[in-house]
């Protein structure tokens, strides 16, 4: 099953975990089993609307998702995803 | 014309001259450069000295700030005899101590969208080693108006992302995150924490970059992000791709001038805990104290997360951390009178609203936290 790496600003939500294996033919359906095994993280990613926040995105292998097919995006069983937030210390 | 080297500099440089890719030539280079680094905190500290080291001709410094006690668990630029000491004489002292070659012009104010253009048209390449989402923005739009490269890093508990933003190349920061969080969603290292050597690592890489771009050698990092997580020991490169709908650097531009970033991203433009919620709905450490003997009931709810109670804590306080609070208001009554805290009154001013819009008309915030209980009412608890 694809798996999705978490930043650490997100692993409070994950129960510290920094990858997660999730279910999912496609992007949507894939963050769609995040949040319900984790449903905190929701808020974090997801706006009123369910649309991503403009603040994360979500890279397969080495592409944003935003230039492939978007929320839409299939997904190989050993598709590894990465969740980019943006932060800001320094 | 680049300017010649003295002996004096070719015996500094000489590690330099031996590289076929820097050479006397690209020595020269650097020579005649100009960087402008925003921030000498964390990244800001690692990168303005190995730009001093490296002979970067003239390094300007941006910061207002002081150097505190706390900063210097990552702020390698600053010493302990420095404390109290303006940011960026502190470090231009260090800069000249290391290569009194290098000219340091140092700008001691806020970068903000009244100075920031005026500051920064006279530099080649500018280095964004702020602390606050405003700031990266205005870093971002200034150097897309401007037609230079942003050396962009950024840091929080053991993460890492370095890019360089060109938008005369690649894609600008707008580009990978159209808009900030809303305030408080993320956040800041004031609040959550970082690891001291994060910032050497990035902030060096950012210098890495600045280097290259002057000399014109090498991959820059146009186009890709480098993602560094210090605990997972990983380096992970994702490809960035200009969005065309980009509000500053697309085809139609929203943004042509510099606009308010405080208003944009909903907070100010530091990384300072404001402490406070504003009206009558806080409380200063003194007046707690004195409700504390008078009341009968006042329920102390603590919003830090459960290590920090280890640093210091409040006799008789619920736990119950921020990020909890929305799921567990049912173990609070909201009949209670209440004083919510947290380290400095950032997060509890958070709690607060979150109480107010459930219905807890009788909370208040501690401003300043529990750090300001420890400096005006109880000397026996340590700051932090």
């Amino acid at each position: 099953m694809p798996s999705l790496r978490i930043p650490t600003p997100l692993r409070s939500y994950t129960a510290g975990k920094s990858e997660v294996d999730l279910q999912g033919t496609t992007v949507a359906e894939m963050m769609q089993d995040l949040v319900v095994q984790y449903p905190a993280i929701q808020p974090h990613l997801f706006n009123g609307n369910h649309a991503l926040r403009p603040f994360v995105n979500i890279f397969l292998g080495e592409d944003n998702i935003k230039d492939l097919q978007g929320m839409d995006t299939p997904l190989e069983s050993d598709d590894r995803l990465l969740l980019i937030p943006s932060i800001a210390g320094g | 014309m680049l300017p010649t080297l003295n002996h004096e500099e070719i015996l500094r440089y000489s590690r330099h001259l031996l590289i076929p890719e820097v050479g006397l030539e690209g020595q020269r280079k650097l020579k005649a450069a100009s960087v402008l680094v925003i921030g000498t905190g964390g990244l800001g500290s690692p990168t303005a000295l190995y730009l001093a080291a490296a002979g970067v001709g003239r390094i300007g410094l941006v910061d207002y700030d002081v150097v505190d006690f706390s900063n210097l668990q990552r702020q390698v630029i600053h010493g302990t005899s420095g404390i109290g000491m303006l940011k960026v004489e502190s470090a231009r002292q260090r800069m000249l101590d290391l290569n009194p070659d290098v000219q340091v012009d140092v700008y001691n104010e806020p970068f903000t969208s009244d100075n920031a253009m005026q500051i920064a048209a006279d530099y080649d390449v500018i280095i964004d080693g702020t602390d606050n989402f405003p700031t990266r923005y205005l870093t971002n739009d200034l150097c897309v108006l401007l037609g230079k490269p942003n050396v962009y890093g950024s840091i929080f508990r053991f993460d890492g992302q370095v890019s360089v933003f060109d938008a005369r190349r690649g894609p600008c920061y707008r580009c990978l995150f159209p808009e900030p969080p809303p305030p408080g969603l993320v956040p800041s290292c004031a609040e959550g924490g970082v690891l001291g050597v994060l910032p050497g690592t990035i902030g060096t890489l950012q210098a890495t970059e600045a280097l290259k771009l002057i000399l014109d050698v090498g991959e820059p990092l146009i186009g890709r992000l480098l993602l560094y997580n210090a605990l997972d020991m990983s380096f992970e490169f994702v490809k960035l791709k200009k969005n065309p709908k980009c509000k500053v650097c697309g085809p139609n531009p929203e943004v042509t001038e510099l606009i308010d970033y405080e208003a944009f991203c909903g907070v100010p433009g530091h990384d300072h805990d404001q402490g406070e919620v504003g009206g009558d709905w806080d409380i200063s450490a003194p007046e707690l104290e004195k409700r504390m003997k008078t009341a009968n009931h006042l329920v102390l709810l603590d919003v830090r997360e459960p290590h920090e109670l280890e640093i210091s804590a409040l006799d008789g306080a619920t736990n119950i951390p921020l990020g909890q609070l929305a799921s567990r208001l049912s173990e609070l009554d909201s009949a209670d009178d209440m004083v919510v805290f947290c380290k400095s009154g950032t997060r509890s001013a958070r709690a607060l609203e979150l109480l107010l819009s459930a219905g807890f008309r009788k909370a208040k915030n501690l401003k300043g936290g529990i750090n300001a209980w420890a400096r005006e009412v109880d000397p026996e608890l340590p700051v932090y």
